[in-house]
Formats: C-alpha cells, structure tokens, sequence
C-alpha cells in the first residue's frame, strides 16, 4: 500500500522503526497535494521547502535518539485559524491578508514538539464562520465525494485535506459543528473535545465561550492519538481545564459498548431532515443494539431552542472579540491618506476586509447586545444556555452517552445555501447544544445515505471531560461497520 | 413589521465601525430582519426565574505569578504593524481638527 494510504499510526510505527523516513512520509503527501489539489483546494498555504526541513529535522532528532510520540514524522494539515509562525495565518480574511503571527499557537508547538510535521494551512470560513468554506475570502473548498459539493465547514479544508489522502491528520476548531459537520459530510472521523480541554491560546478567535481545538483523522484510533498529542491543560489559556485528559487513546484501542447506557435525543429527526440520514442513523441504533447497548429514547425539548440561542451568543462574543481588528497594530490598512482619522481608516478597512458574512454577524452581535435588546435577546439566550445545560444533566442521569445524526443532511451542493443564511445555520442544528453546554463529542462514518451514496455521520455526545466515552463508542460503531464493509467507508469514494 | 429597520442597521454598521455601501446596507436589513426574527424563539423558552450562563465551565479567575518572562522584541511586535516610526506603531490622527 502506497504511504498516502497508510493510517497515522502505522506510518508513526514505520518511521519509529527506520523502514520509512518522516522526509518521504511528507515528500509523499506532497505529491499527492500537488496532484489533487487543483481540483480539492483545501490548502491556503503550502511551502514544499518548510514542510521537507521541518520533516528533516525531526528525522534528524529520532536519529539522535529522542523519544519522541507514536506519531512523530508524521505529517498533518493545520487549520488557517492557528498562528505558525514561519507560514501566513489569515482566517481565510483578506483583513489578515499574508499576515505572520509572531509567535506559534499553543496547539501547534504541541505538534511540533511532538514531531508531527505540518503540511500547509487548511482553508475554512472566515474567521470560522460558516458550514460549507464558501465565506472563505479565497475560494471554496471542494468536497472528494463530489467534486460540486462542499467539505463542510468551517474546517472545510481540513476535512477535504483527509478525505483526499492528502495528509493523513488535521486539526480544526469547533465552535457550533465546524469539527463534526465537515467530518460527516466527507466520511472521516472529527472531535469536539470538552471545552477547555484543548487550549485557545494563539488561535484567531470567534466566540472565545464556544471555540474548541479538535481532531480529523480517517480513523477513530488515529483521532484519538492526535487528540493526546495536543491536549491538556495550558496556562496560556484561562479557560484550560487544569485536570489529565481521558483516556481516550485506550479508549480508541478498546471500542466496546457492552452495558453501556446510549440515549437516542427524540428531537433530533423528523422533519427537515433527509430520510438516508435518519436510515442510516437507525441502523447505528439497531447495530449499537446488537453489539450489547442499551439504547433508550431521551427527550431534551430545549435542544431545539439551541441553535436560535447560538446564533445570538456567538455573534455577540464575535463582534467583541473581531474588535481588535482595527487597522492599527496588524493586518490591512486602507485608506490612511494623511487626512482621515484613525475612526476613519478603521472603518474603510473593516469593510473592505470582512467579507459578508463576518459582517452579518458583527452588526447582529452589536444589536444583540445593544442597550434596549439586550434583556431580549443576550439576556435570553444565556438563560436558554443554562436550560439546555438542565436536560444533558439529566440526560446523563439516565444513560452514558446521547446519540444522534451529525447533521440533518448529506453535503450540500456548492452555491445552493450562499443565499439564505438560515438555510446554510441549520447545518448545525444537532451539534450546537454540545458547544453551549462544553460537552464532548464525536462524529463517526455510519454509511451512505440512500438518495445520494453520500457519507453520514453518527453523533456521539458524552458529558464534560467524558470525551473517552465518546471515542469508546465510535470505536465499537467503526470496528463492526468496517467488518461489514469489508474495510474504511471511504474506500466507497470516487478516485480523484 | 419588521424587527429591523434600514436606520438601525445603519446605526450598527456605525457601531461596529464598518463604512457600508448603501447597497450593503439594503442587502442586510433584509437579511438581519429575517435572522432576527427566526432566533428571536429565545424569548418564549426562557422563564424569569432561569439564571444567565456566560460559559459552559463553572470557571474563576485564574492569575499567573507575577514574575517577569520572556515576551516579543519591539521588532517581532511591530513586524505585522501597517506602518511604524522610532519603534512604535503609527497610526492615522486620532484627535478632530476643532480639537
């Protein structure tokens, strides 16, 4: 088998044992960028000679006898939203246009002291906001399923880059679904850690509440081991649980749901949601059944105030935190002619800089919390926060785990949601109550939807620091539908 | 009625200081009208007896010894800067001419 084939723990082990070597691990991977990425597009920045030096020196340290991870000298593609500080970080913003942070995020130095080996900056929505990449102010990213559909988003590129055997791990941010969505739009694994499990320091910041670092792997084990590599807590970020991660490597190495206790959430189904999704889905249901689950019917009426709840909280935490783009310190300036005040340069560059739909939610935030709407609609939707939090809570009581479909759909076609935002915001209507509440979870492949032979994902979702739960079950659903498919679902995929 | 009216948006764009075309400013009061319409759902789950949350982790603050460490040289500080003069960042004036 070809190494652009091989999972990210195998090639750790072939490097580890000398039969390969982390330079040809990423001179492969590179190959296969340059083959297929006219037609993906998932990267934003890619520098052949940083990747291969990169990859060199970490040859370099296992040689020297460092012990180093199970994945050292493997490659990875790194969302755009981490500042590195020798390739550009822009959000997929022309406000930050070539802009190099002068320092790395705290989850990319994880990767590199590690030894993994970054391949390029992955495309997204701008500053993360959006389910498809389309808001990304340098084109869209395509999805290896079908090449006229979207990888999702906002870590689209990160998805494609996996799904196109273009880097064999990714790391994304998930603040509504942008892990999940995208990972079950193209037949890959992605995980939302516990808020605050994974640190925010040195990334672009959305909706500092909301935004979670997470994994994309092809397989549970691989996420998992990516998952222990950048994790843990970081006093960097004043939100970093100070508590050991989950055991969520040995959980990926022992999937067994014998006794376990699954809540399937009633109010996810029904209407808008495509039937092959919701076939697939009872499938996981019957086959987590079969495979000793105790599987119960769980109702959690406020989830379907979540997503109204998060379209008013994360634009508001948004339009504080975009702020500090004010042409002064970084990024672009425009206009400053030696006449116009600093007010005024601040506001030609913001508009020219945002693309629509970063202002979309920068006005909505403002209003949200503008005196006079805030009792109505911030004020609101923190109590609808607290009350989602009251029914995982009791959720919990009754069983480990909830389940559900990662999204109500298969991938969209490019250019069909572009025109109505809410069409595009009900992408992530399962996966935004864990965001609300910081709860962990998963999206794992379960099949291909009827209508389309598009990829599915099953959500698994485990309380706060849980996230071993998570990849327990998705280890157990992987395992037996890989035995009935006679190997990875994405083996069912196109050649590109 | 509308929830949001062209004005308002105007106003917000002023807020968030964003100079806005005037197509811009048509474009989103329409689009922020049908937003806020659809997620103004929250008023009717949330009782008055419901406390806020801010965040998902019950969290405190957290403070870091107070003990000098390495930080950015002025040259990595200023390396993104749009402009820069003696070592500082320079910026458009920030005072009115009356003033």
């Amino acid at each position: 088998m070809s190494l652009i084939h091989k999972t990210a723990a195998e090639l750790g082990a072939l490097i580890a044992a000398g039969e390969t070597s982390s330079a040809e691990v990423a001179e492969a991977h590179l190959d296969r960028m340059a083959e297929v990425e006219p037609k993906v597009k998932a990267f934003l920045h890619v520098d052949r000679e940083v990747t291969l030096a990169q990859a060199r020196a970490v040859d370099a340290r296992l040689a020297a006898g460092e012990k180093l991870g199970p994945l050292a000298g493997v490659p990875i593609a790194h969302k755009d939203i981490f500042s590195t500080h020798d390739m550009p970080t822009t959000a997929a913003s022309k406000i930050l246009e070539g802009w190099r942070p002068p320092y790395d995020a705290t989850v990319t130095a994880r990767l590199r002291a590690a030894g993994l080996v970054i391949l390029g900056k992955t495309n997204l929505d701008e500053f993360a906001m959006g389910s498809s990449t389309e808001n990304s102010a340098y084109g869209d990213s395509h999805n290896p399923w079908d090449l006229t559909r979207t990888p999702g988003g906002s870590s689209g590129g990160s998805s494609a880059a996996v799904a196109a055997y273009e880097a064999p791990l990714s790391t994304g941010t998930d603040t509504g679904g942008s892990i999940r969505q995208p990972a079950s739009v193209t037949g890959i694994v992605g995980m939302k850690p516990t808020y605050g499990g994974s640190s925010r320091y040195g990334v672009i910041a959305f909706a500092s509440s909301l935004d979670t670092p997470g994994p994309f792997a092809r397989n549970v084990l691989d996420t998992a081991l990516l998952h222990e590599v950048f994790s843990g807590h970081d006093p960097m970020d004043s939100t970093s649980i100070d508590a050991p991660v989950p055991a969520v490597v040995e959980a990926a190495r022992h999937g067994d749901v014998q006794g376990m206790r699954i809540g399937v959430v009633k109010e996810f189904g029904g209407e808008g949601y495509q039937q092959g999704v919701l076939n697939r889905f009872h499938d996981a249901v019957e086959l987590l059944e079969s495979l000793g689950a105790k599987v119960v019917e769980v109702s959690c009426p406020t989830f379907t105030t979540a997503l109204p709840a998060y379209y008013l909280i994360a634009p508001s935490e948004c339009s504080s935190n975009l702020a500090r783009f004010d042409a002064m310190r970084y990024g672009l300036r425009v206009g400053d002619d030696g006449t116009r005040s600093a007010e005024e340069v601040m506001a030609l560059t913001r508009a020219a800089g945002f693309g629509p739909e970063v202002k979309r939610r920068i006005m909505l935030g403002t209003y949200a919390l503008s005196s006079g709407y805030y009792d109505a609609y911030y004020g609101q939707a923190q109590k609808v926060r607290t009350l989602i939090s009251r029914d995982f809570e009791a959720a919990y009581q009754q069983v480990d785990v909830l389940i559900s479909p990662t999204t109500p759909t298969t991938a969209f076609k490019l250019g069909e949601r572009t025109g109505d935002p809410m069409a595009m915001y009900l992408a992530d209507l399962c996966t935004i109550p864990s965001n609300l509440t910081g709860n962990a979870a998963i999206s794992v492949p379960c099949g291909l939807a009827d209508e389309d032979d598009l990829p599915v994902g099953l959500q698994i979702m485990a309380p706060v620091l849980g996230d071993d739960r998570c990849y327990r079950v998705a280890a157990a659903v992987e395992k037996a539908l890989e035995s009935r498919w006679g190997g990875p679902l994405l083996k069912e995929a196109p050649a590109l | 009625m509308s929830a949001i009216t062209r004005d308002e948006v105007a106003h917000l764009a002023r807020l968030s200081r964003m100079a806005l075309s005037d197509d811009e400013l048509d474009h989103y009061a329409t689009q922020l009208d049908a937003i806020i319409e659809a997620v103004a759902k929250v008023a009717e789950v949330a009782a008055e007896d419901v406390p806020p949350s801010s965040h998902a982790l019950p969290l405190t603050n957290v403070f870091r010894a107070d003990e000098v460490r390495q930080s950015l040289t002025p040259e990595q500080a200023l390396a993104g800067a749009p402009a820069v003069e003696d070592d500082r960042f320079r910026v458009p004036r920030i005072l009115g001419e009356e003033a």
